[in-house]
């Protein structure tokens, strides 16, 4: 036997989950080959045996057979179910993401995909990432829905605008993968295509050290950006170390549990973050008015991340909260360029220094 | 069994002079016509037209992709081709093709009905989908939509400058023309079958139209204010599912496969009621297990409504919603597999005949297991992480779409073509382009299961970096060849037959379903001459006196004795 | 032979495909409650769209809200409800076979549904229209002047969600009326030229059903957009 098809029939399995993955897809392979040979030598010999001209009997044809039904219908739905919970227990697997990973932000855009690790580094079409260790991919898109595919990963996930998506791998073998896009995003969808270069650990932290190949060290982090972008917005204006009479304090802010001014509750996760950035009146925190001016279309994808980034640490490393610039008392709405909005100019338009979003809310 | 079946008269002197074809002759009595056989005629070559068309862009896709970085096309006009060939051949082919066709001409002649109930109803469905038709054509040749047929936002609706407004304009009219015929086929299954005629003595294929038809009549309308929406957003700035203006995309998904789930069932539902008809025809005995074969396909039907959230495993949708949606598609796999092992035993002590419908029908179950049981490793949250969105669920559906929905629609067109023409055509050609469509079919679709196992995503136009995935895509192109051939031969010898064939007799297959045995061939404009009273259950066949019927007589005497079991006999 | 027409069956008058009289109308029920259930699921998906999205931006959406007239939307729930009884009549009339009494509800109703669209159309939507309140390009510009004119605002976005699913959802039920009144005029004129295709009062209680559904509709649509709680 030293037959060998010269054409791939399976991609290199190069995370963890590619190998369970793997066993799976080859024991449905295995029962699908079975059930279809089965199927067709049944149909083959009955055609035949009982084709028009056979002398077999033709005595008390079966018409119906309760047994029968009950077999076929039980026995495939043992096998289903089996099958069902295996799949599941992995796919839960899959979706329940690591907590000490290494974190890794990527942001889709027609036609090409733009990473940004956690110390500043930003790639484009290019993710460098560590052998052995966790990955866990924070995505959004910035224009339509992409999916972040990686066939050796044997993992791919939507990339949607509005909402962050996550997954997580754990590569094993060092080498450069296919980083591609699995969902129809537009004219250059097909060459909306990356690499993925899994490195040795001391491959990795080298690649760190030069700033991502530039030669050069990287200057900020992502919370650094963010902390630049929460001074130029000055946020810190009215969100200050303790909460105060215009806007709740953001310390240790992340994952703990709000409630809102209509009694919801949620916890404090990248979505939320993100959501009341940008339109902050839907889920205002109970006990105070809606004077924060909206970000949506003020801020980049990027931004956001930062900023979230920024706010995540803040109480928690012993960063203080940027101190309000001097002279600044009021909020600082953004520029409502081209009118984008309405809120900031009606609340400006309202007697001045108490701005009034809406006479019915802040009746509560 | 008893055979208390009335025979029309069998020789062809007596044959009525005027049946539906030769009524009239005027195109304005066609054009006008309420004969819903005629409007059944009507419709089969509106799809066969769209069929070829969607043909062609399927060709070039084919083309397009034997090399890695294609050369034939730009990628703006690949993703306007592809998208022509989903929507031309999902829209105006697959879902009209058998409940539109087959399904008007047979159902009154299957429950012993003058008409459908509704027959002006009937002929407007018709216009609807022409004109549907023909303003998706428009929109295509006049700047194309590049949108895929899935019309994801906000893809479709903010980032794209072509003519996906029209278009959806033309598939939002389309769906009322299945509406149409699905409130049609409603009221006439429910109250115009003849005396006599209860649920369980209806043919098992108007049972499987009873069944799409509720499909569409639930889902229909959903995907079409869904794609109503697309449009409002496209054309004039309204904000619903863009999440740019505080909407949300996934919403769209929801919505969409909410329809488009169950519209594989109602591709593939008329297909299983034809390969029914069939195998129960060429082994000339009732079908094993009616019941279960009834009752699957409500089940098919009614489930196929709650696993609409498997298209979206990936999209951001609860992990633990995920997985009900996975049971779910597990369930709903189990009635299909009812299906095929009642199929099968149905030619048990059945003498089978191997007629081109019956090769068509063999063919089917074949293919239709490979496809239904690919769909597990889709049906499976997990492996469905892998593979959605690559060439593997291109194969899988193929598989259902055409080893499935299409075969079986040429098994029917073939089984019933004497029957709608009143022609022969030759059984030589039928079977020797039935080998070549299945030979063809499985060289074009069977490496797309090991190109999407590789990652090959769909919709690619290049894949350069993957030279390696060439070998692939050039045996599917190859098969593609062959497989176009296949289906221009019917094409072919079929109008020949129409033309030159030589007449049938009444019942040329010795069937013994109501159309059969009770309506001329070709039918006369009110199908039955004398009203039918039906004291008989369907598939009234008696496979002992076929499978002696033209034996020498001692070997009558083997099978009347109760057989033999010596294999130099027997094979 | 072809022509669809009305035979002569066990002694009635119909059309050819239909045994006798109770078949046609039992078909014909069969029919219309089929074509309703579609219509059902039609506008269900946009009241589920609506219900999500009311359940995300509830704040603004109460805001947004307070600029469409309860009032106008109240007169207009009566007329549709004066209208709906007023075809129930029709029905009941057509039941007893008094032909000018059925004819005079059946004007009733058309009287109200016109003065229905004619509220929609010449007052409530006028009013969106003259302060740009139309979710096009435009919008976030005129809905940030309309906000300054009026004290008080939503997100622009979500203001446009709004008015999108209003336009939409409003200007399909119109449509519906519009076509109902068409079709109460067919039958009018059918029944006043004693048409043969009425045959009883069959024909009546359909397009009654029908118009049922559509002030149906519009009993859900009245809450949903203009009695939103705080």
């Amino acid at each position: 036997m030293n037959f060998n098809w010269p054409y791939p029939v399976r991609p290199e399995a190069a995370s963890e989950n590619a190998v369970e993955y793997d066993w799976i897809f080859g024991v449905i392979s295995l029962l699908t080959v079975v059930f279809t040979v089965a199927v067709v030598i049944l149909v083959a010999w009955l055609a035949l045996r009982y084709r028009k001209g056979s002398l077999a009997s033709r005595k008390n044809p079966l018409y119906h057979s309760n047994l029968l039904e009950m077999i076929w219908t039980v026995g495939p739905l043992a096998i289903a179910l089996v099958i069902f919970v295996w799949g599941s227990v992995y796919y839960i697997r899959q979706r329940t993401m690591p907590k000490d990973a290494y974190d890794v932000f990527v942001i889709g855009k027609q036609w090409m995909w733009h990473t940004q690790h956690m110390n500043g580094i930003r790639e484009n079409n290019e993710l460098h990432i560590p052998v052995g260790r966790p990955v866990k991919l924070t995505m959004i898109s910035q224009d339509v829905i992409h999916a972040f595919y990686v066939p050796e990963f044997r993992a791919q996930f939507q990339v949607v605008p509005g909402r962050y998506t996550q997954m997580a791998f754990t590569p094993t073998k060092p080498g450069t993968y296919k980083m591609l896009c699995a969902m129809h995003c537009g004219t250059k969808h097909s060459e909306m295509v990356g690499y993925v270069h899994v490195l040795s650990e001391q491959d990795f932290a080298l690649w760190q050290e030069t700033g991502g190949n530039r030669e050069k060290t990287v200057a900020a982090t992502m919370a650094d950006k963010g902390r630049q972008v929460w001074a130029e917005k000055n946020c810190g204006s009215c969100h200050g170390a303790v909460n105060n009479q215009r806007a709740p304090s953001l310390n240790a802010l992340y994952g703990k549990s709000r409630t809102f001014s209509d009694g919801t509750k949620a916890t404090a996760d990248l979505d939320y973050i993100r959501s009341s950035i940008l339109n902050p009146y839907d889920n205002l925190v109970a006990g105070y008015e809606p004077l924060m001016p909206a970000y949506q279309g003020q801020l980049t994808e990027v931004e956001v991340l930062a900023l979230t980034e920024y706010i995540k640490t803040l109480g928690v490393t012993g960063d203080a909260p940027v101190a309000p610039a001097p002279g600044v008392t009021a909020p600082a709405p953004p520029q409502a360029t081209n009118g984008q909005n309405a809120t900031d100019i009606a609340n400006k338009q309202q007697s001045g220094g108490a701005p009034q979003y809406d006479e019915a809310s802040t009746r509560r | 069994m008893s055979a208390a079946v009335q025979e029309p008269p069998q020789s062809d002197e007596q044959q009525p002079r005027k049946n539906f074809l030769n009524a009239d002759h005027t195109i304005k009595s066609w054009l006008l016509t309420v004969d819903h056989k005629r409007i059944g005629m009507m419709y089969l070559l509106g799809v066969t037209f769209f069929f070829f068309l969607g043909g062609i862009a399927a060709a070039m896709i084919r083309a397009e992709l034997t090399s890695p970085r294609g050369g034939l096309m730009s990628s703006e006009f690949y993703n306007k081709t592809f998208s022509a060939h989903g929507i031309l051949m999902i829209f105006f082919f697959l879902i009209p093709s058998i409940p539109a066709t087959l399904g008007n001409f047979l159902l009154p002649q299957m429950i012993g009905a003058r008409d459908l109930a509704f027959p002006r109803l009937n002929l407007a469905s018709w216009y609807v989908y022409m004109i549907s038709g023909i303003i998706v054509l428009i929109a295509m040749l006049t700047g194309g939509v590049s949108a895929g047929w899935t019309f994801y936002v906000p893809l479709s609706s903010s980032y794209t400058n072509d003519q996906v407004a029209l278009t959806l304009v033309g598939l939002f009219l389309s769906g009322f023309s299945s509406i149409m015929t699905a409130v049609n086929f409603i009221a006439t299954i429910h109250k115009m079958r003849a005396p006599g005629l209860t649920w369980f003595r209806l043919p098992l294929y108007v049972w499987s139209h009873y069944a799409t038809s509720i499909i569409i009549i639930l889902g229909t309308p959903v995907v079409a204010i869904t794609l109503f929406l697309v449009v409002m957003e496209n054309a004039f700035g309204f904000a619903i599912f863009d999440p740019a203006r505080g909407g949300d995309p996934v919403l769209f998904q929801h919505l969409f496969w909410f329809y488009s789930h169950p519209a594989v069932y109602i591709m593939v539902l008329p297909g299983m009621g034809v390969i029914s008809e069939i195998i129960t025809c060429f082994s000339r005995r009732a079908i094993f297990g009616y019941k279960f074969v009834a009752y699957s396909s409500m089940a098919i039907a009614l489930v196929g409504f709650l696993v609409w959230g498997h298209h979206m495993y990936i999209s951001s949708q609860s992990t633990y919603l995920g997985i009900a949606f996975s049971l779910l598609s597990f369930l709903v796999a189990i009635p299909s597999a009812v299906k095929v092992f009642n199929w099968s035993l149905t030619m048990y002590k059945g003498s089978v005949h191997f007629s081109t419908p019956m090769i068509y029908a063999l063919a089917f179950i074949g293919l239709f297991v490979i496809g239904g049981l690919t769909g597990l490793f889709l049906a499976s949250a997990g492996t469905d992480i892998h593979l959605t969105g690559t060439y593997f669920i291109v194969a899988h559906f193929h598989y259902v779409m055409v080893g499935g929905s299409i075969v079986a629609f040429l098994g029917g067109i073939h089984f019933w073509w004497p029957k709608m023409t009143g022609k022969l055509y030759s059984e030589y050609w039928g079977k020797f382009s039935a080998i070549v469509i299945f030979v063809g079919f499985n060289l074009t679709f069977f490496p797309q299961f090991i190109l999407g196992y590789l990652g090959m995503p769909r919709r690619y136009h290049y894949y350069d970096f993957a030279p390696e995935w060439q070998f692939y895509h050039i045996l599917s192109t190859a098969g593609s060849s062959i497989l176009g051939f296949g289906f221009l031969l019917p094409a072919i010898y079929l109008t020949h037959s129409f033309l030159k064939g030589k007449r049938s007799p009444h019942n040329p297959w010795g069937a013994r379903g109501l159309e059969w045995t009770h309506v001329a061939t070709p039918p006369i404009t009110e199908n039955f001459s004398e009203p039918v009273v039906v004291n008989f259950d369907a598939y009234a066949y008696d496979p002992e006196a076929d499978a002696i019927e033209g034996l020498p007589e001692e070997e009558q005497q083997i099978i009347l004795a109760g057989g033999t079991t010596k294999k130099e006999e027997l094979l | 032979m072809s022509a669809h027409t009305l035979e002569k069956h066990d002694g009635e008058e119909v059309y050819f495909q239909f045994e006798d009289i109770d078949q046609q109308q039992e078909t014909y029920i069969v029919g219309m409650w089929s074509f309703l259930v579609t219509e059902v699921m039609f506008f269900g998906a946009m009241f589920l769209i609506y219900t999500l999205y009311r359940w995300n931006y509830h704040i603004d959406f109460y805001i947004v809200h307070k600029s469409l007239s309860w009032m106008w939307g109240g007169i207009n729930t009566f007329i549709l409800l004066v209208s709906s009884f007023a075809i129930a009549a029709a029905v009941h009339f057509a039941m007893k076979k008094d032909k000018a009494k059925q004819l005079m509800w059946l004007t009733v109703t058309q009287v109200c549904a016109v003065a229905f669209l004619a509220i929609k159309f010449s007052i409530e939507w006028p009013e969106k229209f003259s302060h740009g309140l139309i979710p096009d390009g435009a919008f976030q510009q005129n809905y940030t002047a309309y906000a300054l004119e009026k004290g008080y605002g939503a997100m622009p976005d979500i203001a446009r969600i709004f008015y999108s699913l209003y336009f939409t959802m409003t200007g399909l039920h119109a449509l519906h009326i519009i076509i109902g009144i068409g079709i109460i005029g067919v039958l009018m004129y059918k029944i006043w030229k004693d048409d043969k295709i009425i045959t009883d009062y069959i024909p009546t209680e359909m397009v009654g059903l029908y118009w049922h559904f559509v002030d149906l509709v519009w009993i859900f649509l009245f809450p949903l957009f203009y009695l939103i709680p705080a």
